[in-house]
């Protein structure tokens, strides 16, 4: 088997909010349409690091980094670089869903508004496509103007998924994504993951040290702002190098 | 007596003492209402809100005040609206925390602490004697504006605040820019909150007598202001010019007067509790 080719890459990275160093010297590639879970007990870095790979915390006052991240081998913090054109590439979904108090079409079709999109057939058709990837289709087909507030915690969480699929990202992040819900809604979700890495790049936070065993091909363990190991995910599993790892993993603190 | 008896002895006095406190405004603007009412009801009628001022009581109307009352409300609600949003969607969503920032925030607030007849001599100095504008209804309506102008950014703040942080990284998630963010999700979901807030504001407005009167509207104005550059007087300073003539006839039209602008004042708060009451009702964060 040839080897993947690297979608995101680190380099020497260093996060801080205001005096607190958030990254410390972070170096990982993450390749391409496979799954990547970032596991570490709270406060740890791996959603900061998450969050730094679209430029989600530009808005953070006080944050800022060193060192490089290449998406395609491009640097997303050069300053040539569009903020809303590296969204369109590098797609997110939330801890909480957060359907927008809109109804269940508008929401789908959010991200192709913003970028001007007007003919209702384009809207309409991406609109069910995006539901079909997300296994949604057949459950909302019938009240697609109704308010996506109205659907249940698992079903929020997918339309926010169907809501990044929209714009046609190669990227999706995901910042604990099933946190919030129950475990048949969380099974779901976990299936979707499986579906969507065919055609995606996905990187997953997780507390939960089974989802990242079940969902990911590979693993990095974040500590006190550190990568401490970054292995595939059986060999992470199976014989941790590091002894914090094992630690961490055999449930010994966290 | 034991101690947790004490206790809820405790707790009862200070439920009777609490029951006291939420009565004793009630009772002093009730027992005020029906003085009113039974003062000044009996004057109220199609003459008396469709006649001009008069010197005998008799034939005198509030024609030209509630005119007067109602282009200023217009007025400074089309001034003060926009303004006291676009300054409260800049201070929330765009200006990052700095010592400029926090110094305007607390001289916003400081600002709804003026009198108001302090903004009076602001509006006098500054639109009559400056910019010769006169005494004329746009400058009350901006006079009024820049009173209520610190209550509508700070209301517009708390009701943008309150739109969940998710929200907007939801949006932002999907490229969209601040702009758009504030425009598509934030404006609409704080709208109603907004709404009240201004509302609230201009029903205060309303009341205003002082500022007007020292920019130098006119008691006795004996036509109705038909553009924003006429002469014009409102309800309060009608009812202020009433009640000090020794006539007890000119008591009564002020208590007709008084009632007219506690129903305008009564009718707009009463728009402003329906529409936060709807708006918690649609959204459910």
């Amino acid at each position: 088997m040839t080897k993947k080719h690297n979608k995101l890459e680190a380099t020497n990275l260093d996060a801080f909010y205001g005096d607190f160093h958030a990254l410390k010297n972070i170096n990982v590639a993450m390749e391409e349409k496979a799954v990547t879970a970032f596991i570490g007990p709270s406060g740890c870095g791996k959603s900061t690091f998450l969050r730094t790979l679209n430029r989600m915390n530009d808005y953070i006052d006080g944050f800022r980094i060193q060192g490089q991240i290449l998406l395609d081998d491009r640097d997303i913090y050069a300053s040539n670089v569009r903020v809303d054109e590296l969204r369109k590439e590098v797609g997110m979904v939330f801890q909480k869903p957060n359907p927008f108090p809109k109804t269940i079409f508008e929401n789908v079709v959010y991200g192709l508004r913003i970028q001007g999109i007007k003919d209702k057939k384009v809207l309409q058709e991406a609109c069910e496509t995006s539901l079909r990837q997300t296994a949604l289709w057949e459950e909302v087909k019938d009240k697609l103007d109704k308010s996506a507030l109205a659907l249940s915690g698992g079903q929020q969480q997918r339309l926010c998924i169907a809501r990044a699929l929209a714009i046609s990202p190669s990227v999706i992040l995901m910042d604990e994504p099933t946190s919030a819900l129950d475990p048949i809604s969380t099974a779901k979700i976990e299936d979707l993951i499986h579906e969507l890495k065919q055609h995606y790049t996905i990187i997953i936070v997780t507390h939960n040290m089974q989802q990242a065993g079940r969902v990911s091909d590979h693993t990095a363990f974040f500590y006190m702002g550190e990568l401490v190991e970054y292995a595939k995910t059986k060999t992470m599993f199976t014989s941790p190098k590091n002894e914090r790892t094992q630690n961490y993993i055999t449930g010994r603190f966290g | 007596m034991t101690n947790s008896e004490k206790n809820r002895l405790k707790d009862k006095a200070f439920q009777v003492f609490g029951i006291f406190c939420t009565f004793i405004g009630l009772v002093v603007l009730a027992i005020f209402l029906i003085d009113i009412v039974i003062e000044g009801i009996g004057r109220i009628d199609w003459d008396f809100l469709t006649s001009l001022p008069s010197r005998r009581a008799a034939r005198a109307g509030i024609l030209t005040a509630w005119a007067g009352t109602l282009w200023i409300l217009v007025l400074s609600a089309l001034i003060a609206f926009p303004l006291g949003i676009a300054a409260g969607i800049y201070l929330e969503e765009y200006a990052k925390k700095t010592k400029l920032s926090d110094f305007l925030e607390i001289n916003i607030a400081n600002l709804a602490g003026v009198p108001s007849i302090i903004y009076g001599l602001l509006g006098l100095e500054l639109f009559v004697r400056f910019m010769h504008l006169g005494p004329v209804l746009l400058v009350g309506a901006l006079t009024l504006s820049l009173l209520i102008l610190p209550i509508v950014i700070v209301t517009t703040r708390e009701a943008i605040k309150a739109v969940p942080r998710t929200i907007r990284d939801g949006s932002f998630a999907l490229g969209a820019s601040k702009w758009q963010t504030v425009w598509n999700q934030v404006l609409p979901a704080s709208f109603g909150g907004i709404l009240t807030g201004v509302i609230l504001a201009l029903s205060r407005a309303v009341g205003e007598a002082a500022p007007l009167i020292v920019i130098g509207a006119l008691a006795y104005v004996p036509f109705v202001p038909k553009t924003p550059m006429d002469e014009f007087t409102v309800l309060p300073i009608q009812i202020f010019n009433w009640t000090s003539r020794p006539q007890a006839a000119f008591l009564t039209n002020a208590a007709a007067a008084i009632i007219v602008l506690l129903l305008i004042t009564f009718l707009l708060n009463g728009i402003a509790v329906y529409l936060r009451h709807r708006q918690q009702k649609k959204i459910k964060w």
